[in-house]
This record gives structure tokens, C-alpha cells and sequence, in this order.
């Protein structure tokens, strides 16, 4: 059995893909991850002139190019800063260099198709292997693992109702992710727990939430928005039902998903909810003392600040 | 119904009247008379198969054995139940075309959740079905270009033309392009919650983000070779779909897409589909570019 973290375990230093979703939207993702790794000492090297790695779209256009697109990013991780772990805290940007490592080293024609747009476009062509792909919830279980948070947060979320919320690219398809399902202290693709146990490791009370893995509708955000309201507006509703004061989530379009159509759920359909959304940074560092501002809380359309000062977090 | 049925009887064919049922002259009313108008299938397109699976996406579809475990983990199924991949994966494998395109207008919805892929014991990646079979309902013009493949197009345009996108251009783009209102209500809200909030620097900042365009240096190479590769992987599709011209099978195709777009006309302009050769300029840059560059809203 291989520990995929085992590099990153030895790794305070990781190569960093923030992906174009932290630099817009998601950016207070960005943000409040930087925060808690200065906090954590541990440093966060950004991929030099990375660029898009084909997103949900790309692929229907030609997913060869989504693999190239992803290959480039991991031939200037290995070729330019010379670093073999990539943590990428978007579920999109994770997902498609996990995709683009399996199919460049289960599929020939993948091969060919990189190499012929890597020697055209002027890089090295990236090899399978070269570097490992890694989410931010591995990077902190590898590097400071449940009893070091423990040990830096002192039970601080203790009495915060949260349902972990993971998406569909974290775990799914499962092919892509060897790592996942290979026993006691992996990561499951059925039921995942890496965001659970970290949270409950600073205090919080997780709650029993059926919809985990369940789809937002992401893809189709904007150009089928009512099922995307429909489909965010069960993950809402079976949250509250479960207890839940704060869905954790750890990937910007599920997060902007869940708050953009928990607007729109009560606009369109007069579903209104009130349970807050945060990304699990953002609660990891509130249990580590880093101030709000710092963490990006007030980009949360959900406005979790008021919840925040009743459980005294700040 | 067991499976197999389900494509041979329409429920427009199952006749039940308690009043009044006229068959053949005679009255047969009465809820015990459910009558099944017979139907003989003719129009079978053997190619079809061959042609999904010639599109990125639809290499597996052969290996379906129906178990129907996709259908029952689908996402969307389960908020839009005539959304069924086991049951279009079926029609395709038989060559029911004409029954493929009674579903034809939902068969984008699929968000690409990829529980399908997770519950198939097969391998096929019905996800990937889905795709390459909105593609082929476009490509043959029996549909318009959907919003989620307009979505792709502005997106990934950008993502081509730049090396990385701007969220609030893409949104912006999108919304222009299908016709609909910038400030939507939610829409507004929700500015209106994140401007109030916002530090003043933020809202500069991704004003400067919308005049700089982000930009990964030294890309033009790479967007070159991107550009040549989807232009030479579009006509392999387009040939695969016999829509080169040479193929007299398909004149039908030519026609009906003819007639289609006569129809959609309004919403769709030229440059924008995948026509049939003799339409196409060689000489454009990249069909992929040019077309992304040109799509008209469908309203
Ligand atoms: S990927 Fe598409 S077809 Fe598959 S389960 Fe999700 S919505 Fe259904
Ligand atoms: S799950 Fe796979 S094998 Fe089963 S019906 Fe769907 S595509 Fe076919």
C-alpha cells in the first residue's frame, strides 16, 4: 500500500496551483489557505507562470487539450521550480491533474497528443511521475495531521454543528485516484473523511450528512441554472435537516455554487435557508486565531460573521 | 416495463377509454381494453454506434450490458426522470435513432457529476456518452448549440486564447450571448451583498483583473498548437459523421439540417455549426476560435 502523503509529509514545502477559480471568485479560498500556512509555518511555493488547467469546460471541447492543459502545468512544477508535490486546493484544478497522471500513464495516445503540443508550444513534455498532485485537505493531513491541529487549536470549534461537504471531483471517478479506498488512514471515494477528521480535530461536532459527495449542479451553473438551484437547494435543505449550522466546503465552484443558488433558491423558488458556508480553511484558521479579515470571511455572500461571534470564534 | 419494451411501446400508442374506444368500427370501451396501436420499426441508422463512439467520450459505449446502474445513481435523473442514459445508450448500441431524438432536447442537462462513471460496472463512462451524444445532436443540427455547450465555448476560448479566464468576463460574456439580462435579481443580490462588504481595493482589483487580462506569458506557441490540433481533430469528427459531403447516405442529414436551420435561423448564424463541408472555410484560423467568436443567443 502506498501513502500518497508520504512525500508530502516531508514536504513543509509544496508547489502551489491556485488555479483561476482562487484568483476570481474563490478568492477568499486563497486567501484564507495562505493564511493558515504562514500561520503553520509551512511555505507555499506557486507554480511559476502556471495557466488554466481546462476547468469543466475544456474537456467537452477536447479533453486531450484538458490533459495537455494540466500536463503544463505539472512539466513547470517539475521543470522550472523543481518541485515534486503540486497541492491544488481547488477540487477542479485537483481532479484534472489527477486525471491528466492517469492518463498519461495508462494511455499512449494521451502521451503522443502532450508531447506533440508541449514540443510545439516550446516546454518540456511532463512524465507520468514527474510530480504528485496533492489536495489541500492531504497537504494538512500529511504535514500536520489531526493531533498537531489538536495540539495548535485546543477544541476551539467545540459546539459548531458543521456538514462536510465535498463535491463530486474530490472523489469521483474513482480510477484517477489510486490512492483513495486503500484502507484504514486513506481517503474513502464513497465516504469521505479527510475535512471531517481535520475539523474534528480543532472541536467542531460534525454532523451525520447524507449529501457529501452529492452533485451542486456546478457544471451547469449558469447555463441550466434552475436545476443547479434545485440540486443546491437539497444539499441546503438536507444540511439544516441535519443539524447543520455551517457547511464546510473545500472547493471554490461548490462554494459559490452553494451560495450563489441559496440566493437564487429563495428568488426563484422561495426555498429560503439560512445555514452558513464556509471553506473549511476558513474554519481551520478561526480555531488557529487568525483574525477574520485575514481568512477573507467577509467575502462570504452566506455572511457567517454574526454565527461567528455567537460561538466565539474570533 | 421490462427494459427491451419500453422503446418498442410509446405511451401515445397505449390506448385506454373508459367512454368511448372506437377500434375498427366498433366500441371497446372499458377500462379492461388497453390496447397497444402495433408499430413496426424501420429506420434503423446502423452507423449510429460507430458514430458516438467516434466522438470523444463515446469509446465505450459497447460495452454496456444494461444493468441500468448509471440511470439509478444519475444526478439529474433524479429531477428530470426522462433523463436516461441507460436507456439512450440501449437506443444508440440498436440504432434507434428516431427514438434518440424524441429525448433530444435533454439530453445535455448532464452536469458531469461522474456518478455514473462511479457506478458502472463496465467501464463505458456514460458521462462521456452523454457528451459525445450532445455533440452528435449538435453536429448533425438536429439540435442548437446548447447553453452548456455555449458555456464551454466562451470558456474555453478564452482558456485558448490566453492560457487562463476571467470568471466575471466569462459570466458576462455568457449572459450576452444567450440573451439574457446582465443583472439578473439574484444576480444583483448578490453584487450588491459582496459590494457592501468588500474592501474598495477588491472591487479595484478585479476591475483592473477585467482591463488586464490575466495572461500566461510566452503562450502564443502553445495557443497555436492547441488551435491546429482542435481544428484537425473537428474535421476527424465531422468526417466519422459523414458530414464531409462525399457520404450520399447522409444528404438526408444535409436537409433536415437545412430545415433546422431555417428553423433556429434567428438563433444561430452561419459560422456558427458545424455544416456540412462546402460551408466550411479552411482558410479560417480555427473553426473552434472563429465559431466561439460568433454565436448568436438562442432566445
Ligand atoms: S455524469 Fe451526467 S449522466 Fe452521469 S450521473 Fe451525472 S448527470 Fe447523470
Ligand atoms: S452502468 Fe454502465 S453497464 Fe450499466 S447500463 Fe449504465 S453504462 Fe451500461
Amino acid at each position: 500500500m502506498v501513502d500518497v502523503t508520504d512525500r508530502a509529509k516531508n514536504h513543509k514545502t509544496v508547489g502551489y496551483y491556485p488555479g483561476c477559480a482562487l484568483e476570481g471568485t474563490g478568492h477568499a479560498y486563497n486567501r484564507s489557505t495562505k493564511a493558515i500556512a504562514s500561520e503553520l509555518g509551512l511555505k507555499l511555493k506557486e507554480v511559476d507562470n502556471w495557466n488554466c488547467c481546462g476547468a469543466m469546460e475544456v474537456k467537452n471541447i477536447d479533453p486531450k487539450i484538458q490533459t495537455y492543459l494540466s500536463s503544463r502545468v505539472l512539466s513547470n512544477a517539475h521543470n522550472t521550480d523543481h518541485m515534486d508535490v503540486v497541492m491544488a486546493p481547488c477540487n477542479g484544478c485537483y481532479h484534472n491533474l489527477k486525471k491528466a497522471e492517469y492518463d498519461l500513464s495508462h494511455d499512449a495516445e494521451s502521451r503522443a497528443v502532450v508531447d506533440r503540443l508541449s514540443s510545439k508550444a516550446g516546454h518540456p513534455t511532463y512524465k507520468a511521475g514527474q510530480v504528485e498532485t496533492i489536495h489541500a485537505l492531504d497537504w494538512l493531513k500529511g504535514t500536520i495531521g489531526e493531533e498537531g491541529i489538536a495540539a495548535r487549536t485546543k477544541g476551539k470549534l467545540a459546539g459548531l454543528k458543521v456538514a462536510n461537504y465535498y463535491g463530486c471531483m474530490y472523489t469521483r471517478p474513482r480510477h484517477i485516484f489510486p490512492e483513495k479506498d486503500q484502507g484504514p488512514g486513506t481517503e474513502s471515494t464513497s465516504k469521505p473523511h479527510f475535512m471531517d477528521d481535520l475539523l474534528a480535530a480543532a472541536g467542531a461536532d460534525n454532523v451525520d450528512f447524507a449529501l457529501k459527495t452529492a452533485c451542486c449542479g456546478g457544471a451547469h451553473t449558469l447555463s441550466d441554472s434552475d436545476t443547479s438551484t434545485k440540486l443546491v437547494a437539497n444539499i441546503l435543505r438536507a444540511a439544516e435537516a441535519s443539524g447543520a449550522e455551517v457547511i464546510a466546503t473545500e472547493c471554490p465552484t461548490c462554494h459559490t455554487g452553494l451560495e450563489m443558488h441559496q440566493i437564487r433558491a429563495e428568488k426563484r423558488f422561495g426555498i429560503k435557508t439560512t445555514v452558513k458556508i464556509m471553506y473549511f480553511t476558513q474554519l481551520l484558521g478561526l480555531a488557529l486565531g487568525v483574525g477574520p479579515r485575514k481568512l477573507g470571511i467577509q467575502e462570504n455572500i452566506s455572511d457567517p460573521m454574526d454565527l461567528i461571534i455567537e460561538k466565539r470564534l474570533t | 416495463m421490462p427494459i427491451h419494451e419500453k422503446s418498442l411501446i410509446r405511451p401515445e400508442n397505449m390506448k385506454t377509454n373508459d367512454q368511448e374506444l372506437i377500434i375498427d368500427g366498433i366500441n371497446v370501451a372499458g377500462h379492461w381494453s388497453t390496447f397497444i396501436e402495433s408499430r413496426v420499426i424501420t429506420d434503423y441508422n446502423e452507423n449510429l454506434q460507430d458514430e458516438i463512439e467516434a466522438l470523444p467520450g463515446g469509446e465505450f459505449i459497447h460495452r454496456c450490458w444494461q444493468c441500468g446502474s448509471c440511470t439509478n445513481s444519475c444526478t439529474v435523473n433524479a429531477i428530470e426522470p426522462r433523463f436516461n442514459p441507460r436507456y439512450w445508450i440501449y437506443l444508440i448500441r440498436t440504432g434507434m435513432e428516431q427514438e434518440l431524438l424524441r429525448d433530444k432536447d435533454i439530453i445535455w442537462m448532464c452536469v458531469s457529476c461522474n456518478k455514473c462513471t462511479y457506478a458502472c460496472p463496465r467501464d463505458v463512462v456514460p458521462e462521456g456518452v452523454m457528451k459525445a451524444t450532445s455533440h452528435w445532436l449538435e453536429m448533425k443540427g438536429y439540435t442548437p448549440k446548447s447553453p452548456s455547450t455555449i458555456f464551454d465555448e466562451i470558456f474555453s476560448s478564452q482558456v485558448i486564447e490566453r492560457g487562463k479566464i476571467e470568471d466575471t468576463e466569462v459570466l458576462t460574456q455568457f449572459l450576452r450571448r444567450t440573451g439574457q439580462p446582465l443583472m439578473q435579481d439574484w444576480l444583483k443580490e448578490i453584487v450588491f451583498k459582496v459590494a457592501t462588504k468588500l474592501p474598495v481595493t477588491w472591487g479595484l482589483k478585479s476591475m483592473l483583473a477585467m482591463v488586464f487580462k490575466p495572461k500566461t506569458r510566452d503562450w502564443d506557441r502553445a495557443r497555436l498548437a492547441i488551435e491546429e490540433y482542435i481544428h484537425e481533430k473537428e474535421a476527424e469528427h465531422r468526417s466519422a459523421l459523414g458530414l464531409n459531403g462525399s457520404h450520399p447516405e447522409h444528404d438526408d442529414h444535409a436537409n433536415e439540417w437545412d430545415m433546422r436551420r431555417q428553423e433556429v435561423g434567428s438563433h444561430i448564424d452561419q459560422g456558427d455549426v458545424s455544416v456540412p463541408a462546402g460551408h466550411h472555410d479552411e482558410s479560417a484560423r480555427s473553426d473552434f476560435a472563429r465559431r466561439a467568436g460568433h454565436i448568436n443567443p438562442p432566445h
